[in-house]
């Protein structure tokens, strides 16, 4: 292999770090009229009268909407695969405002001062309603968040908006009270976990304008490209091929962008207009009125014989979706089906629970997705249950783990909103993760050692699994072009967010072609240009789009084959191709003179290709992490000294690429463990609507990212890759809680892990 | 009111309301490599250099800057040590998303004219401003550690 494997630079480095303008909001026109939002001070209330006429009045203002101004087709903003898993609970401005944050009024003025000067002018009259601000008492509140009467879902969302019941999920093995009973050891534990803000560094951006032919055009900072095109298309009552959405360089994602935000109103102000606009969200609306992680909670009972065999995992849980559903059911269903199937030894397994609505910021596709949640709730349930076992937490692991060939019940019956795929997991190395990362910590000593002194160190682990995309519903399609010199342009819905997709696809097509990457041009990703693609979520597009760009340019070769037979006058199979020649017996003509010949002399031809790819499975990446931490038995205060990570995704298509996804998803792990939290104040109002108030770990925060990935081969997959965007993020709320239990003795059993809460448990232990 | 701004060796005179900061001041005239992040002074994607000096160019009334030179990543493009910073950082794939690339290679910059052989702890010190939340730092650290060594 020359082109994969390798851990070359990103081809879009460049343009990026000499800081070319190339982000949404470098790229709006100077013309574009400026969009701002006027938001609810208020958790829940009803509009009685805006009065727009002041605002209206105001010099420089062009454009003032309100709920009266809007189509009501109700729609989900959740970026997500069609029909959508999502319940249709959302008017782009509504007569109901559902959190502080919410959307009230959109002014559009010529410049930014003018807009801001006009949301001062609206005179809203709002009846204030009780908020649910509390999602353990949501559901059968008599504040009913969504009274609406064309509230819609589709039937396997199974929504009860009266009951503030976003969605419902329930599925059960084999015999789950009777394998408790018989179990020797029994775990009974209740876990929660935050709210997490996503904090990509560039905000949410999009600005719009009408083309030549009188169609939207939406430029946007989005992962979901394709799925803005027909949403927008539904909540704005346009069809489809009425518009274009392109997207630029987008600065960070991780699921915040899997989502329209500023795009309908923009949308909204040129269609009115017939002006540009554009909208560019200040951090505190990133906070307030975009979207979090869904906080959970979850009851984890297990079963395990005194050998450690374990028979039963029940998981209750609780997920709060916050104002409006989006992303509801699925990332309620991953918590169990991206975690409970490492342990598929199990006799008797059961999942479920509700999602419910409060009125906090919604909730929406994060990172982890789910796993993250429950991985926390359940790799601390088995902290626990091996400590009561008195048994080597890694052993338990090692007992009771997948392993490579084997499957678990739970591929099939779990999918994402709907029913899974059976698969078999043809790649595991999770057996070399956790061995090797136990060496790598010095898991023998450090476990053991003894724990005194007033600062302690201790070691905890975890083990993690993901997907790669969601198999039989997302689907990626790559084209490829031949130009006349021999280069060949890749287009790709694939939506590269600044994960380097751009790259690894540009690998995989020079791979199969035998062509150095840098005679692959890609274009990601244009609704009018790219074919499909569901976009950059689920951790899909190594696998997924991978697979449609490898397809794509075995095509590519046969049609060069095929090409060259035609010239040489011969049949195909006397036609070789080595990347650089076409040749037939003795006669050979370069690819570059070949594509001359197509373009202008004979035969005149485009050779064009285009490969799509829909998981037939969603292979699973593994990783084992190992936490060392110190505790500060007088303050609380904990340091994570170290953080192990063995992966296996497949075998990575560029090295480099790959574990950077890893440290930045750990990075970004350990500050839901340790630091994140979205906090609100009595009356439902965010007060951490900045980044003073909302701690990111900052550079001296994380001390040691010891990352590795482990030899696989994923046969499913492009080069036997695997995904790797998602699976660095899971493991550290658990590993670090182990590794604090380990050292202390104290168990935090709710996220984030601060000083307070485990000095508070310091003391009670005493 | 009018100002002078010296911006990558260009002096020239901008028309600037009082209540302008420098980074709406930079980005309307098209440095577009100077990002707008956080509002509140905390993330670093819209450092420049004043005087050679890192400063958040969020938190500089723009009229503060007035007679003063102003270097943004446009600025540095053919600098050598500009070359070496992004390299550095393109072979250890710490660029990702590259929205706060342009703000840390200034302050990297500005750094390296600034600590005579800092040690690793002394780097993450000065650089703690620049905040990013792809990379989980690590290989931004080993790309600048890298870039050190090579000059030292």
């Amino acid at each position: 292999m020359k082109e994969v494997k390798r851990p070359i630079k990103k081809v879009d480095g460049y343009g990026l770090v000499s800081g070319k303008p190339v982000y949404t909001d470098d790229l709006a026109p100077k013309n574009s009229l400026v969009v701002k939002i006027l938001r609810s001070p208020h958790a829940f209330a009803r509009i009685k009268n805006i009065d727009v006429s002041k605002a209206e009045a105001l010099e420089g203002v062009e454009c003032v909407l309100t709920y009266k101004d809007v189509p009501k087709n109700r729609f989900t903003r959740a970026g997500q695969g069609y029909p959508e898993p999502s319940p249709y609970d959302k008017y782009i401005l509504d007569e109901y405002v559902r959190y502080v944050g919410d959307e009230v009024a959109v002014v559009a003025a010529r410049d930014e001062i003018t807009a801001e000067k006009a949301l001062k002018l609206l005179d809203v009259d709002y009846e204030v309603l009780e908020p649910v601000l509390d999602f353990e008492k949501s559901k059968g509140s008599k504040s009913i968040i969504h009274p609406e009467d064309d509230y819609q879902s589709e039937v396997f969302v199974s929504s009860d908006p009266k009951n503030n019941i976003a969605a419902t999920y329930e599925m059960s093995i084999g015999d789950v009270e009777g394998e408790i009973e018989k179990s020797d050891v029994v775990i009974k534990e209740r876990f929660y976990t935050q709210a997490q803000a996503h904090v990509m560094m560039e905000p949410h951006a999009a600005y719009s304008y009408i083309d030549m032919q009188g169609r939207l055009v939406i430029v946007s900072s989005t992962q979901v490209p394709f799925h803005v095109r027909r949403i927008l298309a539904r909540a704005l009552d346009l069809p489809i091929k009425k518009i274009r959405v392109i997207k630029p360089r987008v600065g960070g994602g991780f699921g915040g962008k899997q989502a329209i935000h500023g795009e309908p109103y923009v949308a909204l102000v040129t269609l009115k207009t017939g002006k540009p606009a554009k909208v560019y969200y200040t951090r505190k609306e990133v906070f307030e009125s975009t979207y979090t992680r869904h906080p959970m909670r979850f009851d984890v009972t297990i079963g395990a014989d005194k050998n450690g065999k374990i028979n039963v995992i029940d998981v209750r849980g609780l997920s709060d979706t916050g104002a409006y559903g989006e992303h509801a059911l699925t990332t309620f269903m991953v918590a169990g089906s991206k975690v409970l199937p490492m342990y598929n030894k199990v006799k008797a397994v059961r999942f479920g629970g509700d999602v419910v609505y409060t009125n906090h910021a919604p909730a929406g596709a994060y990172r982890g997705y789910g796993a993250i949640q429950a991985n926390f709730a359940i790799e601390s349930a088995m902290d626990m249950l091996a400590y009561k076992l008195n048994m080597d937490p890694v052993k338990l692991r090692e007992i009771n783990m997948i392993r490579e060939k084997e499957t678990s019940p739970i591929f099939k019956i779990m999918g994402e909103g709907r029913e899974g795929v059976d698969m078999i997991v043809r790649s595991c190395k999770l057996d070399e993760c956790v061995e090797k990362g136990a060496k790598k910590i010095d898991w023998e000593n450090k476990f053991k050692t003894k724990k005194e002194g007033k600062k302690v160190k201790g070691v905890g682990m975890a083990i993690a699994m993901q997907g790669s995309g969601i198999a039989k519903i997302d689907m990626g399609a790559a084209t490829l072009k031949l130009n006349e010199d021999g280069s060949f342009n890749l287009l790709i819905g694939a939506t590269d967010i600044g994960t380097g997709s751009d790259t690894i696809l540009s690998q995989i097509a020079a791979e199969v072609l035998n062509v150095p990457t840098e005679s692959i041009i890609p274009y990601s990703s244009d609704t009018d240009v790219t074919p499909f693609d569901v976009g950059a979520y689920a951790s899909s597009t190594t696998y997924v789009s991978g697979n449609a760009v490898r397809i794509a340019a075995e095509k590519m070769k046969e049609e060069i084959i095929k090409a060259g037979a035609e010239y040489f006058e011969v049949s195909e199979n006397e036609v070789e191709f080595d990347g650089k020649e076409i040749k037939a017996g003795e006669r050979k003509i370069t690819l570059k003179k070949l594509a001359e010949v197509l373009y202008y002399n004979e035969n005149q031809k485009q050779l064009s290709t285009t490969g799509s790819y829909v998981g037939e499975e969603s292979p699973p990446p593994f990783m084992a992490g190992y936490a060392e931490v110190e505790v500060d038995t007088e303050t609380g205060k904990v340091d994570l000294l170290n953080y192990v990570a063995v992966v296996d995704c497949g075998t990575p298509i560029n090295p480099n690429l790959a574990k950077v996804q890893v440290e930045g998803g750990l990075a970004q792990g350990i500050g839901m463990a340790m630091y994140e939290e979205v906090k609100y104040d009595k009356n439902g109002r965010l007060l951490t609507n900045n980044l003073m108030n909302y701690k990111i770990p900052s550079r001296v925060d994380i001390k040691k990212l010891n990352v590795e990935l482990v030899d696989s081969y994923e046969p499913t997959g492009p080069f036997g890759a695997k995904s790797v965007g998602e699976i660095g993020i899971d493991t550290p709320p658990a590993a670090i809680a182990n590794a604090i239990y380990n050292a202390v003795g104290v168990r935090i059993k709710d996220l984030p892990i601060t000083p307070e809460k485990v000095l508070r448990a310091l003391k009670e232990k005493k | 009111m009018k100002i002078i701004l010296t911006i990558n060796n260009v002096k020239r005179e901008v028309e600037i309301s009082p209540s302008e900061f420098l980074l709406d001041v930079l980005r309307r005239l098209d440095y577009m490599s100077v990002k707008k992040g956080c509002d509140t002074g905390t993330c670093g994607v819209c450092t420049v250099l004043m005087d050679g000096k890192p400063v958040l160019s969020c938190s500089v009334l723009a009229a503060s800057a007035d007679g003063h030179e102003i270097t943004t990543i446009e600025g540095l493009e053919n600098d050598p040590e500009f070359k070496a910073i992004s390299n550095a950082l393109l072979e250890e794939g710490a660029d990702q998303c590259g929205f706060c690339s342009p703000g840390l290679i200034l302050n990297v910059y500005a750094m390296k004219k600034e600590l005579k052989n800092p040690s690793e702890e002394d780097m993450k010190k000065y650089l703690v401003g620049n905040l990013c939340r792809c990379t989980g730092y690590v290989p931004q650290m080993r790309a600048i550690k890298k870039y050190f060594e090579v000059k030292a």
